[in-house]
Formats: C-alpha cells, sequence, structure tokens
C-alpha cells in the first residue's frame, strides 16, 4: 500500500475496475467475463469498456436473460478450471441466481469432499437515486453473509475496487462483489501495477477516540463525511471499512471498540437480520469481558424504497443522520443535536481520494 | 398411461435379437453392456436389503428400472468425457464408472466415501472419472453440465457432457434457459431427459398441458430424439449420433427416453400399495426390463460369470464400507472454502 504524493494517478471507481478486470484477464487466459451487456455500447458504467475488442468474444460475451442458467453455467466453467466473472447490472436480480449460489457455488467444496471448487466473482450493483425504486435499489449482501462458502465483499473506493476485484479472482471460491453505483465516478489514487486488497482485511480509515463507526460500500463515505461534521463539534470519530464481510475482520473493529466503547454500524441496507446486526453482535460477543459497549446501526428505513425524492431522502441515512447518531451515542446526557443543513450538504462535496 | 397399454406391448415384445442386429451390436458390446446394467441394479438391490439395518446414512433414490438410461448413454462416452447426474443418480455415477466402493462407503457415511461422507447418495462425486456432483434441487445440475461444456469447447477439445434429469426437472426455469445457451453457443451437451412419468407422485397429466416435450426442444435448435420403450440399443444408436455431433462441433441434442421407476420416490421399497399408481402399470416395464433383455442375449456361461464377478464386486465394496473409519469431528469445518 502506498501514501498519497503528487504524482500519484487518480483513478475512478469504474476504471479501477476495468484496469484490474484486465489485468487479471492478461495474466490468467482462464480469466473470463459474462453477463447481459457486458460488451455493449455502454460496457457497464465503462467498467467493461475494450475488454471485448482486447479479449474476443470467447473471453468477453453477452448472454440471454437467464441469471439462474448463467449462474450454472459459470459454476460448471469454474469446476472445470477457468475463472469466471459473472456481471449483473443491478443485485436485485441475483434473487433469481440464488439457487445456483446457495445450493451450488457456496456448498459444492463441501458436499463433494473437496474434489472441486469453484473460483467464480459475481458483480453486482447496487443502484440508489434518480427514482429507482424498490428493485434497482437493494442492497443484498447479508443473504449471502448467512450462507457458509460465499465469501463477500464491497469495497467502498477505487483503490480498494480494483485490489480486492484482483484478490476475488484469485480467490478459488465463490466471490460475491458489491459495487454502489454511487461510488462509480468517485475518485482515488490507485496504482497501476496489479495489486492486492487481501480479503478479511479492514481498514482504519480515520483514528479518534470517541466512537468506532463502521461503514459499508458508499456508507463509508458517508461516514467519512459525517466525521467532518463531528470535527467541528469536537467528536473523534474512528471510522473503518471492513472491505470485505466475509471473511470479516473482527479483530480490528473489536481492537477499535475496546477503546471507544462504542459502535455505530452504518450499512447500504436494511438493518434486520443484515450485516449491520451481524457485526454488532460479533464484536458485542468478543468484547463483552471488558467495559459495556453502546451500539446502534444506521441503514435503510424498515420499508420498501421509494421513487418520489420527498420520500426516498427519508429512506437512506446520510451525513447529517449518522453525525446525529454519534452525537447522541457519545454525548447522551446533552441536548439533542442537528448538523446544520447547510454544512451536512457541503460535507457532501468532499471527495476522499485516500490514503489507503 | 394404461391407454398405452397395447402399444408398448406390441413395442416391448419385438425381438431382442433383430434390435441387436439393427444396432449392429457386437459380442463384447453386448457383454459390456450387460454388465453394466447388471452391476446397477445389483448395487440399488443391495443397497435396498442393508437400508432397514440403518447403517445407510442417507435418504436413497433408487435407479432400478430406469438403469438403461444411463448405461445406454454412458457406453457411448470416454473416460474423459463428463456426466451429471441427479439425487437418484446412482445408475449414472457407476456407468459411468465411478468408485463403487466410494459409493457404498459414502452411503455409510464413512471418511473413505466420494464426499468424505459429507454428500451422501444425492450429492455423488467422482471426478477421476469426470463425474460431476449431484444435486438434490431438481434440474440444478443442467446448468452446471453447461458450464463445463462451455470450458471444454473454449480448450478446444473435443470431449463432450452429459446432463441427466427427469421430466419434472423440464418444468424448471433452468432447464429452458440451458437449452437455449446451449444451442446458441453451440456447446457439445447431451441433454438426456428421464421421462419416469413422475414428479415424485404427481403425474405428468396433471403437470403437461401436453407431452409433446420433444416438440417443445426442438424449437430451440437442436435435434431430438424420443424412446418409448427404454430399449438401450435405441437409445445407444442415438447418444451415438448426438455425442458424434457434439464432437464435431454441431451443438447439443436432447434425448428423451420414457422409462420407469420400479421402487418408490426415496426409500428401498415398492410402493403400489399407496394409490397413486397401480401395479398393473409396472408389469408392461417389468416384460421388457432391459437388463433381463440383454441377460438373454448372453451366452449362460458368460452371464454366470459375469453376475458372480459383480457379485464378488459388491461385496468387496460393502466389506469396504463396513470396515471403513468415520470421519473425525474435526472435518466439520473442513472445505467450507478452498486454500484454507
Amino acid at each position: 500500500m502506498s501514501s498519497p504524493a503528487s504524482n500519484q494517478r487518480v483513478l475512478s471507481y469504474v476504471e479501477a475496475l476495468r484496469e484490474g478486470l484486465a489485468q487479471e484477464m492478461r495474466r490468467d487466459s482462464k480469466v473470463f467475463l459474462f453477463g447481459l451487456d457486458v460488451d455493449d455500447h455502454k460496457a457497464i458504467q465503462g467498467s467493461t469498456r475494450g475488454l471485448a475488442e482486447e479479449f474476443g468474444p470467447d473471453r468477453v460475451f453477452g448472454t440471454p436473460l437467464s441469471e439462474d442458467a448463467m449462474t450454472g453455467v459459470a459454476v460448471g466453467a469454474a469446476m472445470a478450471g477457468m475463472r469466471p466473472v459473472h456481471v449483473h447490472i443491478r443485485m436485485d436480480f441475483l434473487m433469481l441466481a440464488m439457487n445456483q449460489l446457495v445450493n451450488i457455488a457456496a456448498k459444492a467444496r463441501y458436499m463433494y469432499g473437496g474434489q472441486v471448487q469453484v473460483p467464480l466473482v459475481v458483480r453486482s450493483m447496487i443502484g440508489k437515486s434518480w427514482g429507482q425504486g424498490a428493485q434497482h435499489s437493494q442492497g443484498l449482501h447479508a443473504m449471502f453473509m448467512h450462507v457458509p462458502g460465499l465469501k463477500v465483499v464491497a469495497p467502498s473506493n477505487a483503490y480498494d475496487a480494483k485490489g480486492a476485484l484482483i484478490a476475488a479472482i484469485r480467490d478459488d471460491n465463490p466471490v460475491i462483489f458489491v459495487e454502489h453505483r454511487l461510488l462509480y465516478f468517485t475518485d482515488a489514487f490507485v496504482p497501476e501495477q496489479p495489486y492486492v486488497v487481501p480479503l478479511g482485511k479492514a481498514r482504519i480509515c480515520t483514528q479518534g477516540d470517541d466512537v468506532t463507526v463502521v461503514g459499508i460500500s458508499n456508507m463509508l463515505v458517508e461516514c467519512l463525511r459525517a466525521q467532518e461534521i463531528l470535527t467541528d463539534i469536537g467528536i473523534h470519530a474512528e471510522i473503518i471499512d471492513p472491505v470485505s464481510l466475509v471473511p470479516l475482520d473482527v479483530d480490528t473493529i473489536v481492537g477499535s471498540v475496546k477503546r471507544t466503547g462504542r459502535l455505530l454500524v452504518v450499512d447500504t441496507a436494511w438493518t434486520s437480520c443484515g450485516a449491520s446486526a451481524e457485526i454488532v453482535a460479533r464484536i458485542v460477543e468478543r468484547a463483552q469481558n471488558g467495559r459495556p459497549v453502546a451500539v446502534r446501526r444506521l441503514g435503510y428505513a424498515p420499508t420498501t424504497c421509494p421513487t418520489t425524492p420527498v420520500l426516498e431522502r427519508e429512506f437512506y441515512p446520510d451525513p447529517g443522520r449518522i453525525a446525529q447518531a454519534v452525537h447522541a451515542m457519545v454525548r447522551p446526557e446533552a441536548a439533542a443535536w442537528r448538523p446544520d443543513p447547510e454544512r451536512a450538504k457541503l460535507a457532501h462535496q468532499v471527495k476522499f481520494r485516500g490514503p489507503f | 398411461m394404461t391407454g398405452d397399454h397395447a402399444q408398448r406391448e406390441r413395442i416391448f415384445s419385438r425381438n431382442g435379437a433383430a434390435a441387436v442386429r439393427d444396432a449392429g451390436v457386437a459380442a463384447p458390446d453386448l457383454e459390456r453392456i450387460y454388465r453394466s446394467l447388471r452391476l446397477i441394479r445389483r448395487v440399488e438391490e443391495e443397497i435396498a436389503r442393508i437400508y432397514p439395518s440403518d447403517k445407510i446414512k442417507s435418504p436413497v433414490h433408487l435407479s432400478i428400472g430406469q438403469e438403461a438410461v444411463s448405461v445406454g448413454v454412458c457406453d457411448v462416452l470416454r473416460p474423459d468425457d463428463v456426466v451429471a447426474p441427479t439425487y437418484r443418480g446412482h445408475a449414472a455415477y457407476l456407468a459411468k464408472g465411478g468408485s463403487l466402493r466410494g459409493l457404498f462407503a459414502e452411503l455409510y457415511g464413512k471418511a473413505t466415501g466420494v464426499a468424505g461422507g459429507k454428500g451422501g447418495s444425492m450429492h455423488l462425486i467422482d471426478m477421476s472419472q469426470n463425474i460431476l456432483g449431484a444435486s438434490a434441487v431438481v434440474g440444478t445440475t443442467i446448468p452446471i453440465a453447461v458450464g463445463y461444456a462451455l470450458a471444454l469447447k473454449r480448450a478446444q477439445t473435443d470431449r463432450v457432457s452429459a446432463t441427466f434429469f427427469g421430466d419434472g426437472a423440464t418444468e424448471e426455469g433452468v432447464f429452458a434457459e440451458s437449452l437455449n445457451f446451449a444451442a446458441l453457443q453451440k456447446l457439445p451437451v447431451l441433454f438426456v431427459c428421464e421421462n419416469n412419468y413422475y414428479a415424485i407422485h404427481t403425474p405428468l397429466p396433471r403437470r403437461w398441458a401436453t407431452d409433446r416435450l420433444c416438440e417443445r426442444v426442438a424449437t430451440y435448435g437442436m435435434p431430438v430424439h424420443q424412446i418409448d420403450d427404454s430399449d438401450v440399443f435405441k437409445l445407444r444408436e442415438f447418444a451415438v449420433a448426438a455425442v458424434g455431433r457434439a464432437r464435431r462441433g454441431e451443438g447439443p441434442s436432447f434425448i428423451e427416453c420414457r422409462t420407469y421407476r420400479w421402487r418408490e420416490h426415496v426409500g428401498p421399497n415398492e410402493d403400489y400399495d399407496q394409490g397413486y399408481r397401480a401395479r398393473e402399470d409396472f408389469h408392461p416395464w417389468l416384460r421388457c426390463d432391459q437388463m433381463q433383455h440383454v441377460a438373454r442375449m448372453i451366452p449362460d456361461e458368460r452371464r454366470t460369470a459375469i453376475d458372480a464377478e459383480i457379485e464378488c464386486t459388491i461385496a468387496d465394496a460393502v466389506e469396504f464400507a463396513e470396515s471403513s473409519p468415520f470421519p473425525t469431528t474435526d472435518q466439520l469445518y473442513t472445505d467450507v472454502f478452498a486454500g484454507e
């Protein structure tokens, strides 16, 4: 890992994904990329641009709208020694592939007594805003976290997007790779050389002693914006990006929580039976022999995602709400506090580019 | 089914020797086919015999009566070709050369089983013989076989992949999706439907508006064949054509083979007293039993020798399973992930 310098290259999340994919495909002829529209003119927001031209239609190809069978095809090809990267334009469509993912991909290694492995990467996008609504906006990563045998990764920035994608492609297990669309055009310093961001290693993004805040996927960015607001009133949050949810780096989070005594988990998903519930439970189980831990979760409102902006705004955690929740945890005796809406809006403008 | 009886009687009474002559099957081929049919039948009967002892720690879906489908197809496959059996998969597993010791040990839940005692009857696998793992969820392995075929094609081999499934699986969406993709990509796949008329206990007329399955499949763009009497030689003949086509890069084929499950859906017993089907429906299938049919074509002396050999092999496998150790409890967590 590197620290920022003025001569470092800045890349967007989609460009980082594209570069990581291209480098792995050059390195290993077993890697292939497929899914609806991976080879069309829009190239999955640009993340697959140029790959069909470089690697040809045998290694980069669009598919029929058959998520179930195409996932089975990926699993079969993986069992035969290939390393498929299967792309879904929305995570919501993974519901059509659940049988293959849950009943075969996750279990094959185990129920076939170690005779096969399934090195498969499933890329899928979480949408938000512009009235995407109920079925184009869901963060369903917790469903996959529930099942032993699947790894789940949710990079929050371009650096991790490239390094974790390379790690996922090289991994001999099925990896659900969660991408939030609002992150696609965020920039970070991204080395040109291939590198691996190890799955199962969290990153402490900012240090602080008052509270530990875990932000998942794009919520990490919202947490960093909240932290900026909190700094104004003297609250110092330690913000942690888990990067991968399975395996989960419990040690890093526990280490932080033992110091702060407070844990807030912010997810781009519902809290019920969600990643936030799991993280809180795992940390409390580990930290309960020390001092008491105050815990809180933020996520989607417990309802279906609406399209109209007035309601949609209420559906998601935002930097203002995150800051407010942290304030209530850190200063429970103080009068209720709401950040200045103008300040919260300004925080939205901040771009986080590292260091990683 | 009773309405079909007259027609079936005619089909089933055809002269066995003529069938052999038609199919051009030589004596060594006959013996090989018989050996395979007989082995599967006797293994299944042995499982049924042992089952009440509770030594077998796995629900079993026996292939008795359906052996010919697996044998007819696997007989024309090469060792490096791939098959994807179903949860009623002992027949395809054995016909493709899966380890018999590994099968019995797996049923017994022993460490020496093909899946180390973690898969059981419904998840048999033997990658050393290119037998993909079976699934308990109907239809699930159809696209797996297609994906394997994609890898075979990309590797520019002439190997093929055969996927077995029942009539119920053709009702799953993944079946249609898999046919379409295999045809689109001209993949070296044989789709083999073992139509035994029942999805568990629900018969075809309560599941299909028409039984024109082959017509449905043909519209995806592949040759289709129907065999309505389970004739192993006719099936073999179609399989030869389909495999040849796949090896030449001409794409997938579909075979529907009508057959009949003699025992209950799951478990070792007959179930004609359960009210959902009549023993009379079974009689024509018993009369055309392919194992007996082929047995009659083999000289007595040779047949007796083969039978004796099979009994020895089975006894050895059962003894192997009995004497093998159970896995140690630390095996609970191995192979959740590869590379750990």
